[in-house]
């Protein structure tokens, strides 16, 4: 980024060396500079890594089994049989379930999982929600009918909309992935529909409208990118709401299918036995646990920076 | 006041009407034949007819619509295809334990996370401040079902003070009762805490700042009352919102924790309805809950006439 940060009218009463000064402090510099961008970055940057460099990390196919590996402790050595149908050593570091499953590939691979889904209903449903919302803020004869869909949606409670979907589709990543992003669309439709009726009675609004601009590139091309901000913030949060969702899908035994290696999965499946092997439930809990913070950190850190309004009331 | 309560409640009217319609059409909203998807895939041909003839898939959409909308209105929610029941007694059935559990979720929630938040107001920026702050953020980050196992391996495997599962009548007796929901209402309580202490902490700050709290100070008032009649009264209107909104993801949080538990409540009812592909039930579930939802944010609402005398409508 090499816009200048400082806005016209603040530079006035400065001389160049101070405008330089405010200007050398771009968005991307407060980003780095805030403890809680770089904790959850960071964790989450970790994260990615372990999802992407998940086969090299000492795991085998989540979905292998050996009847002779069943319920072992966190450290055990015995043996899995690979597709092939030979045996081979494996050390189960974090336990085998029932099955025989390697808990710690299972896990690992989780990860995947979770930050493919988190990630995907964030950028779903931000997407159709800013579609909505520019759409209710901009063509007025819209405005009415959307938002009391929107508000329908909204007083249904989330989970059991995503529940109910999954359950109606046959439950693969692309239906979960919406389920979970269609409760979460009223609230981006809410924030860019209250965005763009501020926005539009700005005077740019106003000039690119006397101008003849056409509707669609005021609402893409002047109104939209005054949004981003706020909806970067909002999206990391829907992450961390859609990658609980998930869990508990998958916890509950309405999410992916079982053999899926996904943490809601793996506790769903160490639940039964949680009195003798308690961490085949804690392994993967933790996991989430710590995912789901890193994104919630993240996403304080950046509305802290990106939107100071917002930051104030709570 | 009498035109705003009437004005309020008509306004939840098309939003309710709006509900059932999406509720309905969930159903419809899958590729294929309804019928045939209820049925199951191992349904004979003469049971997907039976259920399309129940469902009356042949008439136009509308139609179908105003007959199931007319029979919800009369109470009638249908007949569960998995329990053989009608949907309304199952309800009925199962509405004590989750009745039970919100119920005291929302008062431990309360007793804790208000003062919490309130001390945490007073002195800003202390250890107290921060230390709520990030437990707020991690209450919002662990999820239900992993905290209930970490408090179930604590409380009831390690130490045995409570029982780990199961759920007793309030007819068994008092003591049985509570001591089955004391666990599953703490672990649902916690984001409901971080939540409303969030609220509390910074609706008070903002009233500390006014200028009457100076003069409650400076006119010789004892602080825990400048803090308790000055600035809690003052703050309530968006902490009483909060727990309002916070009640869907109380109702998110009911399913998962009453599944942990063992509680046989309505949470339980809709995973048992989900994975049994019971549609009837799930609609009704799903209804009932939103309508319960609906219906305490309208009571929030009718409250701040209650909470704070300025609000004239």
């Amino acid at each position: 980024m090499t816009a200048p940060a400082i806005p016209a009218d603040l530079s006035v009463g400065l001389s160049t060396e101070d405008a330089n000064i405010v200007q050398r402090v771009s968005v991307w510099q407060r980003l780095a500079r805030h403890w809680g961008v770089r904790i959850g970055g960071v964790a989450m940057l970790l994260l990615t890594l372990i999802a992407l460099a998940a086969p090299v990390l000492g795991t085998v196919d989540p979905t292998l089994f050996d009847p002779g590996s069943r319920d072992l402790l966190p450290g055990a050595s015995g043996e899995i049989t690979t597709l092939e149908g030979e045996s081979i050593k494996h050390q189960f570091m974090m336990g085998s379930d029932s099955f025989g499953r390697d808990i710690y590939s299972r896990v690992i691979y989780g990860t995947r999982v979770s930050l493919i889904v988190g990630l995907a209903c964030a950028l779903v449903s931000v997407l159709l929600g800013v579609i909505a919302g520019l759409s209710a803020g901009y063509l007025r004869w819209l405005d009415m009918p959307l938002m009391r869909v929107m508000d329908g949606i909204m007083a249904i409670p989330g989970i059991l909309i995503a529940i109910a979907l999954v359950a109606l589709w046959k439950a693969s990543l692309l239906s979960v992935i919406v389920a979970i992003a269609i409760p979460e669309i009223p609230r981006v439709t809410r924030l860019v529909r209250a965005l763009v009726l501020s926005i539009r009675e700005e005077p740019y609004v106003e000039a690119a409208i006397s101008l003849g601009t056409s509707t669609f590139k005021i609402m893409f091309g002047h109104i939209l990118p005054n949004t981003v901000a706020p909806l970067i913030v909002q999206g990391t949060y829907i992450c961390a709401s859609a990658i609980l969702t998930e869990a508990i899908l998958s916890f509950l035994g309405v999410g992916l299918p079982t053999d899926f290696p996904t943490w809601g999965n793996i506790m769903a499946e160490g639940r039964v036995q949680f009195q003798q092997f308690p961490h085949n439930v804690f392994f993967p809990g933790i996991f989430l646990a710590v995912t789901v913070l890193a994104v919630n950190i993240l996403g304080d850190g950046l509305r802290d920076v990106l939107d100071p309004k917002m930051a104030k009331k709570v | 006041m009498f035109a705003f309560l009437v004005k309020r409640i008509a306004a939840t009217v098309p939003v309710l009407f709006i509900v059932a319609v999406l509720v309905f059409l969930l159903l419809r909203l899958t590729p294929g034949d309804p019928a045939a998807i209820i049925a199951g895939d191992a349904a004979s041909p003469e049971n997907v007819a039976k259920i399309r003839e129940n469902l009356g898939l042949s008439k136009p959409l509308i139609v179908q619509f105003g007959i199931w909308f007319g029979n919800v209105l009369a109470g009638d929610l249908g007949e569960s295809y998995f329990f053989k029941v009608k949907v309304a007694a199952l309800i009925m059935q199962r509405i004590e334990p989750t009745l039970a559990l919100s119920i005291l979720t929302i008062v431990i929630a309360v007793l804790v996370a208000v003062p919490l938040g309130v001390l945490a107001a007073w002195k800003q920026g202390g250890w107290l401040d921060r230390a709520l702050m990030g437990f707020s953020v991690m209450g919002f980050s662990i999820p239900v079902f992993v905290l209930a196992y970490i408090l179930i391996w604590i409380v009831s495997l390690k130490l045995g003070w409570l029982p780990v599962q199961g759920y007793e009548r309030l007819a068994g007796g008092f003591w049985p009762f509570l001591q089955h929901l004391i666990l599953p209402s703490v672990t649902l309580s916690v984001i409901y805490i971080a939540l409303i202490a969030r609220v509390t902490r910074a609706s008070v700050q903002e009233v500390l700042s006014e200028d009457y709290i100076r003069t409650a100070r400076a006119k010789g008032l004892p602080e825990n009352r400048v803090l308790i009649q000055h600035a809690l009264a003052n703050a309530a209107v968006p902490i009483i919102t909060v727990i309002g909104i916070g009640i869907a993801l109380l109702i998110g949080g009911v399913v998962v924790t009453e599944s942990v538990y063992g509680i046989p409540g309505l949470g339980r009812l809709t995973v048992d309805a989900v994975l049994a592909r019971d549609f009837p039930t799930i609609q009704g579930v799903i209804l009932f809950f939103s309508f319960v939802y609906v219906l305490i944010n309208l009571l929030v609402d009718v409250s701040y006439l209650f909470f704070d005398p300025r609000i004239r409508y």
